[in-house]
């Protein structure tokens, strides 16, 4: 992973308004900047139009002081929506790691990078609420990257959504958590695996 | 005094530096905020008009930003800490009434969150191009503070300190913020309210007879009197006496102006504040304000690497000026270096200072994003190479 390899791990979580990007980004920077003791920066970018359309999140997290507060080309993309994957597929590093909603993007990957994928929304379907569909996707980036430990996301998604959501909430981060280490188990992330760019499927 | 607890959120939060402007604000006592929410500081006001309710404050969306900066200062006179909140294009429908409240000696903080300009220039993007305008944007001769933080974490700290120099110095006090600090969200560590010092009004002991509002009996600022508390006065736009009176002629004004000059210039050493690394030795220094500063961080770094001496110089208050500390680094250094994001505002003040001692190099940008740090550095290896 990125993080252990470099002193700094740029993220991009990008998605369509409405889905919880900002939330997503600001819950994974409480969590590193809170919870587990390394600074992490976050800027949310839209333009005047942006609320509906692609938007993102990005964060910058460091042992070490952030001092320039955007990114270049992020370690990881967290890609919830197709419009937004588009926009910012390619500024994913060449060893980067994708993470996308199973359903919603159909994704290309180059040789080095690395994808995992989680029907999101699906999962936060059968929970009874679609809108927890992020938090799902945070669970799942939580197993994923191994960033941040899983009780400083838990304790920052709990801190993060409005009170009486709790319950639910936790069993969407607990269930794109465990997506992932079930998926791992069964050996089915490489069954979604996707096509190699410029590589006819 | 110490802060009031009930307006202090003590803990560590994750807040954007909008967000923690506005935390500061209660902090500081602030109880009266009266705007017209604008992109990118709305973030202060949604905060402010969501907590105030649980500490008595009083928040009002105002008509427009003319009418924000009058009720500002009516509702300073009731002795309540007061504060509007823009961006550039707000910023400069305030301008009458700044002049008013710096005439009236109206202690209060306006906070612009800088975007792009001119105009409605870049409303979600980030700018430092109103430092001027903070300075000269309203008519006549007068003086403010103005300060500029680097972070959430200062956009908090410094927002209660904006309060109690506007109150020590009875002074409209501006608050640049920036885009970038004010929509980017990191860790903020609000101390408990024991543990932040806060400079109350300084209300006036002597009786309504005795009372002159603008009597000043030896100190920077005269005693305050709250309307409402039965003193008898009278406060003006217009060059006025000790008593408040309007009075029309040349030494009233010298009196009354300069003294609104002097007591910033005077006090100058005590009001600046900025901070210095490396400066010693520098051949280089780079002079930086707001989120400008961090970026320049790692400018000198590139430029350290490839074997320059340079040091750096942040101002944290921008206005007063830190003439003494500029025209000392230009005795002694062969180029000072003045990143800021607009086509060179604040170099101008260096260059003034420097009085050609040394070379004054701008890096300018125009707005929407920060400096590429490589760009500051190549002017710093040129900087040192040609004054070599």
């Amino acid at each position: 992973m990125a993080s252990a390899a470099s002193e700094r791990t740029e993220i991009r979580i990008t998605g369509f308004g409405g889905q919880g990007v900002v939330l997503a980004g600001h819950i994974i920077g409480h969590a590193c900047a809170i919870n587990a003791g390394m600074n992490a920066t976050m800027i949310q970018s839209f333009g005047p139009e942006a609320r509906g359309s692609a938007c993102s999140s990005t964060l910058a997290v460091s042992k070490s002081e952030v001092l320039y507060p955007y990114i270049g080309r992020p370690d990881i993309l967290v890609a919830m929506s197709s419009e937004g994957y588009e926009k910012y597929r390619d500024e994913l590093k060449d060893d980067g790691t994708l993470i996308y909603e199973q359903d919603l993007v159909q994704p290309r990957v180059k040789k080095g990078q690395r994808s995992s994928c989680v029907p999101s929304t699906r999962i936060a379907e059968s929970l009874g609420r679609a809108i927890v569909q992020n938090i799902v996707m945070v669970g799942f980036f939580g197993a994923v990257t191994g960033l941040v430990p899983r009780e400083a996301l838990s304790e920052a998604v709990l801190h993060s959504v409005p009170p009486g959501t709790e319950k639910l909430n936790l069993s969407a981060f607990d269930r794109g958590f465990e997506y992932f280490e079930e998926a791992v188990r069964q050996s089915v992330l490489e069954v979604h695996r996707p096509p190699l760019e410029g590589v006819p499927a | 005094m110490k802060a009031d607890p009930i307006g202090v959120l003590t803990g560590a939060h994750y807040l954007d530096g909008d967000f923690a402007c506005g935390e500061g604000a209660m902090a500081a006592g602030c109880r009266f905020v009266a705007g017209y929410p604008i992109t990118p500081s709305t973030e202060v006001v949604e905060r402010i008009s969501r907590r105030f309710p649980t500490m008595g404050g009083t928040f009002i969306q105002m008509e427009d930003e003319l009418a924000s900066m009058a009720a500002v200062v009516g509702g300073s006179w009731t002795g309540t800490k007061s504060m509007t909140v823009t961006s550039g294009p707000g910023f400069s429908l305030m301008m009458e009434n700044i002049g008013l409240a710096a005439m009236m000696e109206t202690p209060c903080v306006v906070v612009n969150v800088q975007r792009g300009g001119p105009s409605t220039g870049l409303p979600t993007m980030v700018g430092q191009a109103d430092v001027m305008q903070a300075r000269w944007g309203s008519h006549g001769d007068y003086e403010i503070i103005a300060m500029s933080p680097q972070s959430p974490q200062e956009a908090f700290d410094l927002t209660i300190e904006a309060f109690n120099l506007s109150e020590i110095y009875r002074v409209p006090v501006m608050f640049l913020m920036d885009e970038i600090v004010g929509h980017m969200t990191e860790r903020v560590v609000i101390p408990p309210a024991d543990e932040i010092e806060v400079v109350p009004r300084a209300l006036t002991g002597k009786t309504p007879e005795e009372f002159e509002p603008y009597q000043i009996n030896g100190k920077p600022t005269p005693e305050f009197a709250r309307a409402g508390d039965g003193y008898r006065f009278h406060t003006t736009g217009l060059t006025h006496d000790e008593r408040g009176y309007p009075e029309m002629s040349v030494e009233c004004q010298e009196r009354c102006v300069r003294r609104l000059l002097e007591k910033i210039t005077d006090n100058a050493d005590r009001i600046v504040r900025f901070e210095e690394e490396a400066t010693d030795d520098a051949e280089v220094v780079v002079v930086t304000y707001g989120i400008t500063a961090r970026v320049a961080r790692l400018a000198i770094d590139m430029a350290r690497r490839r074997g320059v001496k340079v040091g750096s110089v942040r101002l944290i208050v921008i206005w007063p000026f830190a003439e003494k500390l500029i025209r000392e680094l230009a005795g002694k250094v062969r180029a000072l270096v003045v990143p800021e994001i607009n086509y060179g505002q604040l170099v101008l003040e260096v260059e003034r200072c420097a009085a050609g001692k040394c070379a004054v190099l701008p890096v300018s940008h125009g707005g929407g994003s920060v400096h590429d740090p490589a760009v500051i550095a190549e002017v710093i290896v040129k900087a040192a190479a040609e004054a070599a």
